[in-house]
């Protein structure tokens, strides 16, 4: 007789079985929606210290001062070698002449700036550098550098980004953790609960000659329904949780200092890995649930 | 054919159910399994369902070795077995139609094969007219032919029965056991275990009696071929 993938079948089967145990289903799916929130809010807040990190990194930058005793073209012969630094990826240099042109400039002129001599600055270079979590590490380099004088940098703000940030992720990945156990535990105690309410059926297929697949399927497509609905509700609730706390942050502070991302930018990453997670919870805990058919 | 080579079966408590068992049932046959109370009959229909596992000796079932089959090759063995049991086990929500259709469908079966095979399999058994009733609606004789029909639903080469008249007045229990009669000379293999002597005696069949897990005699016509009687 025919060998087929019945999928109607193993869909109406999985989904009338959630019926059967409503209350257990809706706990399940509770379950998921709170896993994949609090998962959701967390990276959300990683994501966005990440990216004003990213404006950060733009305008930040170390500014390396040379020695007064060094000449312009010393000076410019330092290039190559703060360049071999590591985490530096470019520079620009300024004169002490062009420094003074922009002070002044930036205090419109003000009579008191005027004829200042130009060796009150002194030469330097602008650097930029990849990875701002090692900023100290770099101005401590840089520092080493013959003919430096000195390096000024925002380490403590870019120190403090990058604990927040740090600290973000890391919570998540603990509390993710410890959601994706729970979760995938009441899914299958949930399916526990279909197979249990069919063990009757089960039985009986097994007598007629079903195989393991053909028995598991339906609960397999019942703890997909269930991790993708949760991942559904999920979403959108993250999406209101989203704006409202945008509102608030808006409401709460002149500071245009915190930029939120917006969520619809978002849609494409978190409806997809909301999806995943929600799927692999379902899919995985049913199969833990019913690993003990996989022996006749 | 099923062939039962010195078969031993000790369960996991020590209780040695089976000690050294032999019997061979050819394609076609029809065959009594008689014996008391704890014999052993009942721990030989689970070995030739592969529910359990022989402690020792050989078996073979429709040309499965049941000794080295793998879990996978399982359900296709039994697919050439059809069940019955005195308590029926009938799926109580589904219709009688309902529940045959779910043993098809749980071998694959189309919706084109089920509605060309439910209603004459219905119509053998005497229930075309109940198709649509559950089984709490039918007699207890009508629930057992429901379960007949179940087991011949996915047209197996065999055809076993535990007692299945052990919940059923006499005049029922007849019916019963001349429709398996029918079932078998449509060529259908027919293993029937039951205690009712008499209802044994009314037949003209081959009869294994076994007694505290051997078989004590092998002979056609009845209970114990009257040795004991
Ligand atoms: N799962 C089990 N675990 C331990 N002992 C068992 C098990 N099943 C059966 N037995 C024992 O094995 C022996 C044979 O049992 P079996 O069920 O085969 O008897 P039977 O001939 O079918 O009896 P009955 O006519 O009462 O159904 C009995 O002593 C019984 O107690
Ligand atoms: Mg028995």
């Amino acid at each position: 007789m025919a060998r087929r993938f019945d999928a109607g079948y193993y869909f109406s089967e999985g989904f009338h079985s959630i019926f059967t145990h409503g209350f257990m289903s809706f706990a399940a799916v509770c379950m998921i929606v709170a896993c994949l929130l609090i998962m959701g809010s967390f990276s959300l807040v990683a994501v966005n210290l990440n990216d004003m990190l990213g404006d950060l990194e733009d305008e930040n930058q170390l500014a390396v001062y040379i020695d007064d005793s060094y000449t312009e073209e010393q000076a410019r012969a330092l290039e190559e070698e703060l360049k071999a630094v590591p985490n530096v990826t470019n520079m620009t240099f300024v004169t002490r002449a062009e420094a003074l042109d922009t002070y002044q400039q930036s205090h419109n002129n003000v009579e008191l700036f005027e004829d200042l001599p130009d060796d009150v600055f002194r030469d330097r270079y602008y650097v930029h550098i990849a990875d701002i979590a090692q900023m100290a590490q770099t101005k401590a380099n840089l520092e080493q550098v013959e003919g430096v004088g000195d390096v000024v940098a925002a380490v403590e703000i870019a120190e403090g980004f990058v604990l927040v940030r740090n600290i973000a992720t890391g919570v998540a990945l603990v509390l993710v953790g410890i959601l994706l156990v729970i979760s995938l535990f009441i899914i299958a105690n949930t399916i526990k609960l279909a197979t249990f309410y069919r063990r009757e059926e089960i039985a009986i297929m097994k007598l007629c000659g079903a195989t393991d697949g053909f028995i598991q399927w339906p609960f397999v497509v019942e703890g997909l329904i269930l991790g993708l609905t949760g991942a559904l509700v999920a979403f959108f609730v993250q999406w209101g949780l989203y704006q409202l706390v945008g509102k608030v942050i808006i409401q709460g502070n002149g500071l245009s200092l915190v930029t939120m991302i917006g969520y619809t930018t978002l849609i494409p990453t978190i409806l997809p890995v909301f999806c995943g997670v929600g799927a692999l919870i379902g899919v995985g805990g049913s199969l833990l649930a019913i690993r003990k058919f996989l022996q006749v | 054919m099923i062939r039962l080579i010195d078969v031993y079966k000790e369960y996991d408590n020590g209780t040695k159910a089976l000690k050294g068992v032999n019997m061979r049932i050819d394609d076609g046959e029809f065959v009594f399994l008689v014996g008391p109370s704890g014999s052993g009959k009942s721990t030989v229909i689970k070995l030739i369902t592969a529910e359990i596992a022989p402690t020792e000796g050989r078996l073979m079932v429709n040309g499965y070795n049941l000794n080295n089959i793998s879990p996978r090759q399982v359900p296709y063995m039994r697919r050439t077995l059809g069940i019955v049991f005195q308590d029926f086990r009938l799926i109580q929500k589904k219709t009688v139609y309902e529940n045959l259709s779910f043993a098809m469908r749980a071998i694959g079966a189309s919706s084109r094969e089920l509605r060309r095979r439910i209603p004459y399999v219905l119509q053998l058994v005497g229930l075309e007219q109940k198709a649509d009733r559950y089984p709490g609606q039918l007699s207890g004789g009508e629930q057992q032919r429901v379960a007949i029909a179940r087991a011949l639903v996915n047209n197996p080469s065999m055809i076993i029965a535990d007692e299945p008249t052990g919940n059923l007045d006499p005049q029922r229990s007849l019916e019963i056991m001349m429709l398996l009669e029918r079932i078998n000379e449509l060529g259908t293999t027919m293993l029937v275990v039951t205690h009712e002597k008499n209802l044994v005696n009314r037949f003209d069949k081959r009869v294994v009696a076994i007694e505290n897990g051997r078989i004590i005699s092998d002979k056609t016509g009845g209970y114990y071929n009257g040795e004991k009687i």
